[in-house]
């Protein structure tokens, strides 16, 4: 494995807890005592059931929210305020619906104070390298998920972040759609080999990208286990590799640890749903 | 037997291009049977009102008539008021209106937004807001008058209040209502504050604060006239306080008739305005054939 040539990137977390007290007191954890390191460079997936905290996990990274407890450190940095070098790929796109599509990209180049015309210039590159050449002027609204997704992409890419967090990143597109993106993302990754936080439901897509795969537990979450993916590396499409001997073993040795979580989640909302019923 | 079908049912057309000339006909022949519905509707209304009034079967010195209305509508042009050319009262309410309308559309966006942008702000002034919000403001007109005589200020003033809540109201609304993921993105883009709201609160507002427009447009127009109403020496507020005290109906629904020309007129320029700033938007928000009423 490459990593940056600037040594940059890499995520750690040590006895990590995340409470939000809600404006009438109560108190929530959503995680606790979550330690999690990722190299310099090094793709990460995290897998879990719904509402176990891996978007807030991610939020932390970001430096977006600030820990109830532990410590959250970034190229080897404390995170204070927004973790400078980071990008996020939301699963919903946030791209800006007013401004045309080489405009969203070259936002980030414009708020570090970079000329206009050079970000521009920027940003017109990324497109290029996305596949977007000739849809710089379209709104995001003209284009097609698909479509939308690369701009994120490029836009998230474009201030060439250290590390990259991505929630749930193609959930919304179609299977077709989702197997080129990743490995397009691979592609773009391998550029500029930024730490990778890819947070999925899709354990075929945790491992087709992925160096390690990490589980978490049913809320509030915290680290059930950790997979390294030896599968080597370029891997191609998820298509062609998930009937690979190593990615089934792989696949029953995570679901497994991940099923137990996902069973103890639904028979909890299960739970919750009966005491409402029976309340009401 | 094809070429016949073909004839008899005009939808069955295969190509492309006579499929779009249909179309283009039919959009076509809608819009002049809604135009000749508009047209039917106005004679009706102006030709009955008219012969009404010269049967006899309505007071025309409580009522008027069309043709009085124009006959007056002319000699004002022609030969002015008793306070100086008709024009010129058009001028000076358009003026008291737009000035009110500019400035309290600044304050209003101004203060929704910062508002909007410092929740501590709007915790603590937000209740006194409500309260001035709910007196009647009209009334406030006549201390606006007392305080700043029979000028103009008093009216720009009047009008400025109006719009102002309207747009605040809206203004504050729209930043509230921000999407969060847009705004964290930015963040973690680097953005500072300022270039946050630059950039993304208020873009994302303006759509709020334009929808306001139209209403406080009118709101600024009513300004205007119930102030000059309340005391002043010029504009069609006065004309048609005039034309009440001397029973001259024509004379107010001539002046009536001149103030909705300006509404209209300034109705269209928001439109267009509108149309440009929102040019981003998908069309399909935007309801294109039905104009607001
Ligand atoms: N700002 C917040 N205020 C209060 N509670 C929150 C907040 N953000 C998250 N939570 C709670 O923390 C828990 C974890 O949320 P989080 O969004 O991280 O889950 P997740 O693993 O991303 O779920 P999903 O897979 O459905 O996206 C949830 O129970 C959620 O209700
Ligand atoms: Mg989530």
């Amino acid at each position: 494995m490459t990593a940056r040539t600037d040594g940059l990137g890499g995520v750690e977390l040590t006895n990590v807890t995340k409470r939000f007290v809600t404006p009438t007191g109560a108190a929530m954890t959503a995680i606790r005592d979550v330690n999690l390191r990722i190299e310099p460079g090094q793709f990460c997936a995290i897998v879990g059931p719904t509402g176990c905290g891996k978007s807030t996990t991610l939020t932390l990274a970001a430096g977006l929210e600030t820990p109830s407890a532990g410590t959250v450190k970034v190229s080897g940095k404390p995170v204070e305020g927004i973790t400078r070098g980071a990008s996020f790929v939301f699963q919903t796109d946030a791209l800006l619906p007013w401004k045309p599509v080489v405009d969203n990209v070259a936002l980030g180049p414009m708020f570090k104070g970079e000329p206009k015309k050079e970000a521009m210039a920027k940003a017109m590159d990324w497109l290029q390298t996305v596949g977007l050449a000739g849809f710089e002027h379209h709104y995001p609204h003209q284009l097609s998920g698909g479509m939308r997704k690369r701009v994120s992409l490029a836009a998230a890419l474009i201030n060439d972040p250290s590390i990259l967090l991505m929630d749930e990143p193609f959930s919304a597109l179609d299977v077709q759609t989702r197997a080129i993106m990743s490995n397009e993302l691979l592609t773009l990754w391998d550029r500029q080999r930024p730490s990778v936080i890819f947070v999925t439901h899709d354990l075929e897509e945790a491992i087709g990208l992925a160096d390690k795969v990490v589980v978490i537990t049913a809320g509030p979450g915290t680290v059930k286990a950790e997979f390294d993916i030896d599968l080597p590396r370029p891997r191609g499409a998820v298509q062609d590799i998930r009937f690979d001997k190593r990615f089934l073993e792989l696949y029953q040795q995570i679901w497994a640890a991940l099923r137990e979580e996902v069973e103890q989640t639904y028979s909890r909302s299960a739970i919750a749903a009966k005491a409402r019923g029976a309340r009401a | 037997m094809s070429a016949i079908s073909m004839t008899a049912v005009p939808e069955a057309a295969s190509d492309e291009a006579s499929l779009a000339a249909q179309a283009r006909a039919r959009f076509k022949r809608h819009k002049q049977l809604v135009l000749l519905g508009q047209v039917a509707i106005f004679l009706v209304i102006v030709l009955g009102w008219e012969i009404a009034a010269r049967t006899g079967f309505i007071d025309q010195f409580f009522f008027g008539s069309p043709w009085g209305i124009c006959v007056r509508l002319f000699t004002w042009a022609r030969d002015g008021t008793a306070y100086g050319s008709f024009w010129l009262q058009i001028w000076v309410t358009l003026e008291e209106s737009l000035l009110g309308f500019a400035a309290g559309v600044s304050s209003g966006i101004f203060f929704g937004v910062l508002l909007g942008e410092v929740p501590y702000l709007a915790e603590v002034i937000g209740p006194y807001i409500k309260i001035v919000n709910a007196l009647p403001r009209i009334v406030l007109g006549s201390i606006f008058v007392m305080w700043l005589g029979l000028g103009l200020p008093s009216k720009v003033l009047l009008a400025a209040v109006l719009v102002f809540f309207v747009v605040f109201f809206n203004a504050f609304q729209g930043v509230r209502s921000v999407d969060r993921n847009l705004i964290s993105n930015a963040r973690i883009l680097g953005a500072s504050r300022l270039q946050v709201v630059r950039h993304v609160v208020f873009p994302s507002a303006m759509t709020w604060i334009i929808a306001s427009l139209h209403v406080a447009l009118g709101f600024s127009i009513i300004g205007a006239i119930v102030g000059e109403f309340l005391g002043s020496q010029r504009g069609l507020g006065l004309v048609i306080a005039t034309a009440q005290n001397t029973f001259d109906a024509n004379g107010v629904f001539g002046a009536m008739l001149v103030i909705g020309g300006l509404a209209l007129g300034a109705e269209w320029l928001m439109s267009k305005i509108e149309k440009r700033l929102l040019a981003w938007q998908p069309s399909n928000t935007r309801d294109s054939t039905i104009q607001g009423i």
